[in-house]
């Protein structure tokens, strides 16, 4: 479990997060709704240790996550690396990180790669990609490091319908494979439809 | 005709010295560059106030008179070098500090997610700059890089104020002896032709990071 205690953050004189409580399962997709500004991506920030908070914890199966190792992220921007083929972008933090032999990292990454249909890609360039094809590059990215927790930052804002439910889709099965999936969303309805919990982040000035 | 076979010999020997003083400063001042624009933006304050001095200073007053103070004036300090070392050391030293700030403003323009994807992933920060970032900044940096490099062949003829001789002193020598101003005329030449020749390999660079947007 993934919990969230007492959590404050502050930028400069602005609170932003005040006394956050919450809980996140593994298995489970955990929605964070609510109106913009009110802390949701500086909340996923701090969780993936982008951000420092000023007080308050975060504990992994009743750990503090100092390194974070086992909370991924994928950006709303995806933040791919632009000189590295799909396949690099995958194998990358696999060999330079968890020090796994090209061969192994490749094997690992053709899974990904099968798993999020990307079959046939391997060798193209984030510019090569479409919006979809480079949010599933970023997927499987994040799912090469094996986190226990995965957190998407507004995975639907950028995409149609179709595409939307394809990312429902990706987020239940990263779900159904043991992991812990949490999710930043303006997207009430998309909430709704794939969420197994939904939160909804409140102005604290309201 | 004769006149200029008889003198380009005498050219090209002078040229051998603006070719190696060239090639010894893009080696070394480029690597050195990088250091210094990842020391300038090292969050050691004090790192980052001793680099920018130095920057400061190299900037800020005239390569001629580096490359003096490092002959005539370390001496007095007990420190003597022989002409081509300082001329060496005044060199690397000025263009390490451009190319610092040339460097310093590559990384700049990479967008902030790229350090934070590498930062989720637990990339070290030795890997994210030299794996993820510096590829990057190369691409971003390759014109303003070539730039520098094309004004250091010509800023090579500075080497004059120490004695060496190189294409440009061969030049105004033999200008003076027979009173002719072919031999410059030939030395602006030879520069041309050099410099042509670096841009071209410079495109070629430009070329091989291409591949990607």
């Amino acid at each position: 479990m993934l919990r969230i205690e007492n959590l404050n953050k502050s930028f400069g004189d602005k609170k932003v997060l005040q006394d956050l409580n919450l809980e996140f399962e593994r298995w489970t997709i955990t929605m964070i709704t609510g109106e913009s500004g009110v802390g949701k991506t500086t909340l996923i920030r701090c969780l993936c240790g982008l951000e420092t908070y000023d007080s308050g914890k975060i504990l992994l199966q009743d750990e503090d996550t100092d390194n974070n190792r086992s909370i991924g992220l994928v950006f709303q921007n995806l933040n791919l690396f632009p000189h590295f083929t799909v396949m690099k972008n995958i194998i990358y933090p696999l060999i330079k990180v968890k020090k796994l032999e090209k061969r192994l990292a490749i094997s690992k990454a053709e899974d990904l790669i099968e798993m999020l249909s990307l079959n046939g890609l391997e060798d193209h360039y984030e510019y090569q990609l479409s919006g979809g094809q480079k949010q599933r590059v970023a997927i499987a990215r994040a799912l090469a490091m094996e986190p226990n927790y995965l957190c998407f930052d507004e995975p639907t804002s950028a995409l149609d319908y179709k595409l939307r439910d394809n990312v429902g889709k990706i987020l239940q099965k990263v779900a159904s494979k043991g992991r812990g999936v949490i999710v930043i969303t303006h997207d009430r309805d998309f909430a709704q439809k794939y969420g197994d919990r939904i939160y909804e982040l409140k102005n604290i000035y309201n | 005709m004769d006149y200029i076979f008889e003198i380009t010999p005498f050219l090209l020997d002078g040229f051998k010295t603006t070719l190696w003083v060239f090639s010894i400063t893009a080696l070394f001042s480029i690597p050195l560059g990088i250091a210094v624009c990842l020391l300038r933006l090292s969050k050691i304050k004090i790192i980052s106030l001793i680099i920018q001095t130095y920057i400061l200073i190299m900037r800020g007053t005239p390569l001629l008179l580096q490359i003096i103070f490092i002959y005539f004036g370390l001496p007095i300090m007990g420190i003597v070098l022989n002409r081509e070392v300082s001329v060496s050391i005044a060199f690397i030293l000025n263009y390490a500090a451009y190319f610092g700030e040339i460097f310093r403003g590559g990384i700049n323009s990479i967008d902030i997610g790229q350090f934070e994807a590498a930062k989720v992933l637990k990339l070290s920060k030795t890997t994210t700059y030299l794996g993820i970032i510096l590829p990057q900044v190369f691409k971003i940096v390759l014109p303003s890089l070539g730039n520098e490099l094309i004004t250091l062949i010509k800023d090579t003829s500075l080497v004059y104020v120490l004695g060496l001789g190189d294409i440009l002193r061969a030049a105004k020598t033999l200008s003076n002896k027979d009173a002719t101003i072919i031999p410059l005329f030939i030395a602006g030449g030879i520069y041309l032709v050099f410099i042509w020749f670096v841009t071209i390999l410079l495109k070629k660079v430009e070329m091989r990071f291409e591949y990607y947007k």
